[in-house]
């Protein structure tokens, strides 16, 4: 598969690794021209509000929109799961998401970085460590999505349709067990 | 579930999460919005900017934590914040301030002029400064999560950092091309724990994330620094020292994504307004370099 990776700002790099482990040819996106030849998408760790706004200066929030609602798999982690929640939380002012995913997401939740932290997990059955960065969880589900893990009592792994979202970074460990499931239950 | 805080991965990562970013000196709460609304990944809180530090002159400490507290709750983004090199009780307060980052920097007053701050000791991640490899490798063993390339901060000549930057570059170019019993030798003339300049060796980059900082002024500077293998950039005095800081910092944030694009860049460059004036660091005495500072 063509997996494309969102690379305005963020760990981009990381995804695009680990996505090539898996077999898969890794394209870091920035521009529209490059969105139209990809089979998934991922959105990074980083700055939402970055992201967000390159997104929408140069015009990749409507196409990206638009591939999401014709059914395009997409992962995010962290500020991707921002990206990818109908409603946001604590936002900066005006801060769109591209959406898709029926959830109010709160941003940064567990706290700032002194709070950020590593702990197991279980994610669809299996255990991994999962890496906390100043990340949201899932406020409130809607009809329609999965939850996939929970801590602290709130969701911060969940699916709705072809679109998963993780609160956590697999892409900083060597785990791959969430980007496997992102293309062998997701993707195929 | 037990929950493990302040671990090296939490603390480097973070830095990870930066990456390709602009993270920008602000002074007040106006600043730190204008620099959320251009895309900043995070700001650096701090009462005067270097080029104000370098025109003023005297003792340059920690910020107020008052100031510091007013843009945390101002910005949604992270919030940096300066303490003096060696000055652990800074860092302990800013710590309890909650900040996201502390930066051990050079560019205010040193308080200890042997040690640095024994990092490992706090929650919160610390980036440091460092001119070449072996001053980058000595940070991180002292628990550093994240270096910056010195350059010279409030002067708007980016000549230092690129001088900076490629000195590490070049040095881990040459340790992954040493025989594994010369690093030895390597460690000992760069004064870097042998572990980390083994590793250096094998995976051909830092251990963290690697930024630049100083002097840059301009999308072009910024640009050029990430062409030059920096992970970010740090932009100090460049942008509020400047004619159109809104307009600069946007442009700043674009040209770090589009670092390899010179249409973008071409395009971002237009109609900027005045630059920041800037010193040319050749005319800067060399004990009034702040780039010497940190050992």
């Amino acid at each position: 598969m063509r997996v494309g990776v969102l690379a305005l700002q963020g760990d981009f790099r990381e995804h695009l690794v680990a996505s090539e482990r898996l077999g898969h040819i890794g394209i870091a996106l920035r521009r529209i021209e490059e969105l139209e030849s990809i089979d998934a998408l991922i959105l990074p760790g980083g700055e939402s509000t970055t992201m967000a706004l390159l997104a929408r200066t140069y015009g990749l929030l409507d196409p990206i929109r638009r591939r999401v609602a014709d059914g395009l798999p997409v992962y995010g982690s962290c500020a991707g799961m921002i990206l990818l929640a109908d409603r946001i939380l604590d936002g900066a002012q005006g801060q769109e998401t591209i959406g898709g995913i029926n959830m109010t997401v709160r941003r940064n939740a567990f706290g700032r970085q002194v709070d950020s932290f590593e702990s197991e997990i279980t994610f669809a059955g299996s255990t991994l460590n999962a890496v906390f960065i100043r990340a949201p969880w899932v406020e409130e589900i809607g009809e329609g999505v999965e939850v996939l893990s929970t801590a602290a009592n709130h969701p911060v792994a969940v699916r709705q349709r072809s679109l998963l979202a993780t609160s956590f970074h697999p892409e900083l460990t060597s785990d791959l067990g969430v980007h496997r499931y992102f293309f062998e239950e997701i993707c195929r | 579930m037990t929950e493990a805080t302040g671990t090296a991965r939490v603390k480097r990562g973070m830095a990870e999460m930066l990456k390709g970013g602009v993270i920008m000196d602000v002074v007040n709460v106006e600043q730190a919005k204008i620099a959320e609304d251009a895309g900043a990944c995070a700001v650096m809180a701090l009462e005067r900017v270097p080029a104000d530090i370098r025109a003023q002159g005297g003792v340059a400490r920690m910020s107020d934590p008052d100031m510091i507290e007013k843009i945390q709750a101002a910005v949604s983004i992270p919030v940096m914040a300066k303490v003096r090199i060696g000055h652990f009780v800074e860092a302990q307060i800013l710590e309890s301030l909650g900040v996201d980052y502390i930066d051990e920097s050079e560019v205010l007053t040193p308080t200890d002029y042997e040690n640095h701050i024994d990092k490992w000791k706090f929650k919160v991640p610390f980036v440091c400064g460092a001119t070449n490899l072996g001053e980058a490798l000595r940070r991180i063993n002292e628990g550093a999560a994240m270096i910056r390339s010195k350059g010279e901060a409030g002067t708007g000549d980016v000549s230092n950092a690129m001088t900076h930057m490629r000195k590490i570059g070049g040095e881990i170019r040459r340790l992954t091309s040493m025989r594994e019993d010369e690093l030895y030798v390597a460690a000992k003339e760069m004064q870097a724990p042998f572990a980390l300049v083994q590793e250096v060796a094998a995976t051909g980059k830092l251990p963290v994330v690697l930024f630049t900082a100083g002097g840059i002024a301009t999308p072009a500077d910024a640009a050029l620094m990430m062409q030059m293998g920096a992970d970010g950039v740090f932009i100090g005095s460049g942008i509020f020292k400047s004619g159109d800081p809104a307009h600069r910092a946007a442009a700043c944030v674009k040209a770090t994504t589009f670092f390899d694009d010179a249409k973008v860049l071409a395009d971002v460059s237009r109609g900027l307004g005045d630059a920041m004036v800037g010193i040319n660091v050749a005319d800067i005495p060399v004990p009034h370099r702040l780039a010497e500072r940190g050992w």
